[in-house]
């Protein structure tokens, strides 16, 4: 079931995986898509399928060319992809966390930045960070760390041309209307807006993965203060956080 | 003689870039963790054939280290070649050998190639962490061996030992087979047939994510004002960065990314990559998917007959007999019964 853009589109990724393309932004159903077809394909049981992962808008599906050939994998795509309207799928098993954060300040030092590139001011940042529930729309480059979105349009803002050297664990960034949780220190061309306690990835937890794809994130404001004593109060690396399952 | 069991190797020197590696952790791609394990994955298979069995091993990145065992242990050393030696006795590269307890084990670089392999008969026997033994730097999995750490070796069936592989050629660069993929529309012809016709010497950036090529100031920039959202990437990629330098991706690299892709190298070439030493030349060349299941097949086959191509270690008349003592006494009930006396050499 083609749409006017000619999505979803299938194609070639190197030699072991395909490639399903749901559209070119995750809104519109397309990220939706994804994870529900990726949740077919896993269902599905495909002998010689390998290994499926979802992007903001596709769904990669990894396999033994030499257990399943190109024509078959593509004509068990094409068969599973024609069975129903991907993006309309229902969301199921998702949950809602509640993570609390510090926004501005040495915890955020470019807050302020970024609310100008926004056309807003520091609260107004807080307040569309934190005033509404941001879905996880996929985990990625780096093991756990999620993708939040999509922020209100003024956040369309590019990243960076020169990367920050490095951001710390639980480092909260901002860029192209979307918030990252990093799982590890590391550099990045997005802004620096907040930090959290909550641990994306413990290696030794189970699952040690905290979030998926399709969860909710609610960031709850608070102060430096009240984010060490958090800290200090909780070793299982939840910060503070909750969860519930959404029915 | 009695299964060797628990025993330790100890670690006396380390160079640099030396971590414990298998084959990795599949299945955890969707939640930002890539398969990661050994940047030439070959070698570890090579090692097998030697060993008789699958096992982590320690991978050495251009450096590396002063080694022994606290029991007899069956090594296996491949990889990119290093100058071996027990207690001052050259040891051959890419085969498996005795190792007696107390001896030290000293490995050198000579330049050639990038990832040397050391595998235990049995294997390390390191913690399992998500189902594998791989450091993964950038996921904070595991971190660099140093001096002073043991490492627990795996209970030993027993299997060869004093074999030999035949010389392994992939460790000074030469053609990279490639198939073009879903984003190379997004480079104009022009590009992608200078790509082509271009050689490269492997740049002085890279690790076990991915190794910078260049080509004096030739760039390879993807058509201008594309918006590109951040894609699943595998082993092989080759991503253009936002500069037009093309960045081959290794095992460890990163889920996703969003820097365009002018294709994917072939898994069969991948150990080329992963052994290319700064200053290596390398140049690609295009091949159809359709050739590259061929090769894949190719090469399948060719692992599967790494075990027949073993052939007994012929003894080094220079080399003292104690040598072949410490080596080939003492050797466990083996595949290959009778190579203890009927050792050529």
């Amino acid at each position: 079931m083609e749409n006017a853009q000619g999505y979803p589109r299938v194609a070639t990724m190197g030699v072991t995986a395909m490639l399903v393309t749901f559209g070119d932004t995750p809104q519109g159903g397309a990220n939706r898509a994804a994870r529900a077809f990726r949740a077919a394909v896993d269902a599905a049981g495909w002998n010689g399928v390998e290994e499926t992962t979802v992007s903001l808008t596709s769904t990669m599906v990894s396999f033994d060319p030499l257990r399943i050939s190109h024509a078959e994998i593509r004509l068990q795509i094409d068969r599973l992809l024609a069975e129903r309207d991907w993006g309309a799928v229902p969301n199921t098993g998702r949950r809602h966390w509640r993570i609390p954060a510090v926004f501005g300040g040495a915890a955020g030092p470019q807050l302020a930045e970024a609310a100008a590139l926004a056309g807003t001011d520091e609260a107004g940042a807080i307040a569309a960070f934190c005033s509404a529930p941001i879905e996880v729309l996929t985990l990625g480059f780096a093991p756990g760390q999620p993708y939040l979105g999509m922020l209100p349009d003024n956040w369309d803002i590019a990243r960076q041309t020169a990367l920050t050297p490095q951001v710390p664990q639980g480092a909260i960034v901002v860029a192209v209307r979307q918030l990252i949780i990093f799982t590890n220190p590391a550099p990045t061309g997005w802004r620096h807006v907040g930090q959290c306690g909550f641990r994306t990835f413990q290696p030794d937890a189970s699952p040690p993965m905290a979030l998926r794809a399709g969860d909710q994130v609610s960031f709850l404001p608070v102060s430096e203060a009240e984010l060490a004593a958090h800290i200090a109060a909780d070793s299982s690396g939840m910060a503070g956080a909750s969860v519930e399952a959404i029915p | 003689m009695s299964r060797q069991s628990t025993g330790q190797l100890l670690v006396h020197q380390a160079g640099p870039g030396l971590t414990v590696q298998d084959l990795g952790r599949p299945g955890w791609l969707a939640q930002g963790l890539a398969r990661g394990g050994a940047a030439d994955r070959l070698a570890l298979a090579e090692a097998e054939a030697l060993l008789g069995a699958p096992g982590a091993a320690l991978e050495m990145a251009a450096g590396g280290g002063v080694f022994s065992v606290d029991r007899p242990a069956r090594i296996a050393l491949t990889g990119a070649p290093m100058a071996a030696n027990a207690d001052g006795q050259r040891l051959v590269w890419n085969a498996c050998h005795m190792l007696a307890p107390g001896v030290c084990l000293t490995l050198q670089p000579l330049g050639v190639g990038v990832y040397s392999y050391l595998s235990v008969g049995g294997g390390l026997a390191t913690p399992t962490v998500m189902g594998a033994r791989a450091t993964h730097l950038i996921a904070g999995l595991g971190g660099p061996i140093a001096a002073g750490d043991t490492l627990a070796l795996g209970d030993d069936p027993g299997g060869p030992v004093a074999q030999v592989l035949p010389d392994p050629a992939r460790f000074g660069g030469g053609e990279l087979r490639f198939v073009h993929g879903f984003q190379s529309h997004l480079f104009d012809p022009e590009v992608r047939a200078t790509f082509e016709t271009t050689q490269f010497l492997r740049d002085a950036r890279g690790n076990r994510q991915g190794v910078a090529l260049i080509a004096g100031a030739t760039r390879f920039a993807a058509k201008s004002g594309l918006t590109i959202l951040s894609e699943p990437i595998l082993p092989g990629d080759i991503q253009m960065t936002g500069d037009g330098v093309p960045y081959v991706l290794l095992a460890e690299c990163q889920t996703t990314g969003g820097y365009p892709r002018i294709g994917t190298v072939i898994p069969p070439d991948l150990p080329i990559v992963a052994q290319a030493a700064p200053g290596t030349a390398l140049r690609f060349r295009r091949i159809s998917v359709e050739e590259a299941v061929t090769e894949m097949q190719r090469e399948a086959t060719s692992r599967a007959a790494l075990a027949r191509q073993l052939r007994p270690l012929v003894r080094d008349p220079s080399v003292a007999d104690l040598l072949s003592h410490n080596l080939i006494s003492g050797v466990w009930p083996t595949a290959q019964d009778g190579q203890e006396d009927g050792l050529p050499g």
